[in-house]
């Protein structure tokens, strides 16, 4: 591991200053991938800044527009909570398939969607929600936050505070996991909500994307058939040692079908 | 640049000077010459170096020693006293020889107990799932296996 300096701020205000101001800062939350990558030398920042010590970012809340869950919340907390439980099961389901327990006890949702990777499974979930993340600055909704492969709309210094899930009538959360890494090599999040039926897939793409056809096709006839004779245009999606991307595609029926199943 | 962190490791207070990059393993291992807690990879995935961090199982080689400022740590030397008896997960893997070459026992033992507190009497299929984070390339599982589940049908007994 390169040498950095470990910054402990207190508020979200001079965390923001101080990844700022540092010449190359990097906001550590539960630290579940920025510490392997430093262990592996794959990142360099001159300073982490860590934000396990300020108050208030942990905790799932509920409001009137649905869940509220904390930044620093951990997988865990969110697997086991009885509100999310109760109202997004398809949320718990998803945080509790997250890596392993060591894992889940100290990711948090803030780290994982900050860092967006494009298998983990959180971006799934909050595109397929339709979830709003709350910064020290705005408000973004999940499908304009995820932007890129690695890549969020985030902006220097700008920080997740928390993300709000709007209540679904009911959810499920479907992944094909790769046996190794616990990644999702397709997940898929099936929303039921008022607005009619959202899908959610994560790891087929750079990033987690909305499947429109899918959602057209269930919010006609909403049973696993529907999808059966659902092509997906491949040439975007990922195709890697782990899968093609015709397999993928396939997968990203297979997973939606299964959840749909299940609702 | 070194910082200072206090933190309690199976019921002592310690304090140190770490690095800004030091692991809470390294810290345990070298600062502390706790061995018992295990290095098998580099990589995050192993979970040998499990430990009980505020009563969760974390894999200490991923967690900076300054975030473990203020913690309780309890290492595979502190699970049960050391003039006995041996924690109820320590006696059910020397019963059902859950270990070959023991490399990854600490951490078998530490991520076993941990799971037996959140979910007394799992299923199988639960401690398989609850022991994702450790791997044994012994291929030892079998009996790994069937030792927490030996335990646990004790503890569900008592």
């Amino acid at each position: 591991m390169y040498a950095f300096t470990y910054r402990r701020p207190g508020s979200i205000e001079e965390a923001s200053q101080l990844v700022t101001e540092a010449e190359d800062g990097k906001l550590l939350a539960g630290g579940m991938t920025l510490i392997p990558s430093l262990k592996q030398r794959l990142a360099q920042p001159s300073d982490l800044v860590d934000l396990g010590r300020i108050p208030g970012l942990a905790g799932v809340t509920e409001e009137t527009a649905g869940l509220r869950v904390g930044a620093m919340t951990r997988h865990v907390e969110v697997a086991t909570n009885p509100l999310v439980r109760q109202h997004i099961s398809g949320l718990a389901e998803l945080a509790g398939i997250i890596g392993d327990p060591q894992v889940r006890n100290r990711g948090t949702i803030g780290g994982s969607i900050s860092n967006a990777d494009p298998a983990a499974d959180y971006p799934g979930g909050l595109v397929g929600l339709g979830a709003v993340v709350r910064t020290n600055r705005r408000e973004i909704e999940a499908e304009d936050f995820f932007t890129g492969f690695f890549e969020t709309a985030l902006e220097t210094g700008e920080i997740v505070l928390s993300v709000l899930f709007p209540k679904p009538l009911k959810s499920a959360y479907e992944k094909f996991r790769n046996p190794a890494s616990g990644y999702a090599v397709v997940g898929s999040m099936v929303a039921v909500t008022d607005g009619g039926v959202r899908v959610g897939i994560t790891g087929a793409a750079g990033f987690a994307f909305r499947w429109a056809e899918a959602e057209a096709a269930l919010g006609a006839e909403f049973s696993p058939g529907a999808l059966a004779e659902l092509d997906y245009d491949d040439s975007e999606l990922n195709d890697d040692m782990h899968a093609s991307a015709a397999y993928r595609a396939n997968l990203m029926r297979v997973m939606t079908q299964r959840a749909v199943a299940r609702l | 640049m070194t910082l200072s962190v206090s933190l309690t490791v199976n019921g002592q207070a310690h304090s140190a000077e770490v690095e800004d990059r030091t692991l809470l393993v390294t810290l345990i291992r070298d600062g502390l010459g706790l061995t018992g807690t295990h290095v098998g990879c580099d990589t995050t995935q192993c979970g040998a170096c499990t430990v009980h961090m505020d009563g969760c199982a974390v894999k200490s080689c991923t967690v900076l020693a300054a975030q473990a400022d203020g913690a309780e740590i309890i290492t595979i030397e502190g699970l049960s006293p050391p003039e006995g008896p041996l924690h109820p997960v320590q006696d059910a893997f020397a019963r059902s020889h859950g270990l070959q070459c023991g490399f990854c026992t600490p951490g078998m033992v530490m991520a076993s107990a941990a799971l037996l507190k959140a979910n007394p009497d799992p299923t199988e299929e639960q401690v398989k799932l609850g022991l994702e984070g450790n791997i044994c390339r012994c291929t030892g599982y079998f009996n790994i296996i069937k030792a927490v589940m030996s335990c646990a049908a004790k503890t569900g007994a008592a």
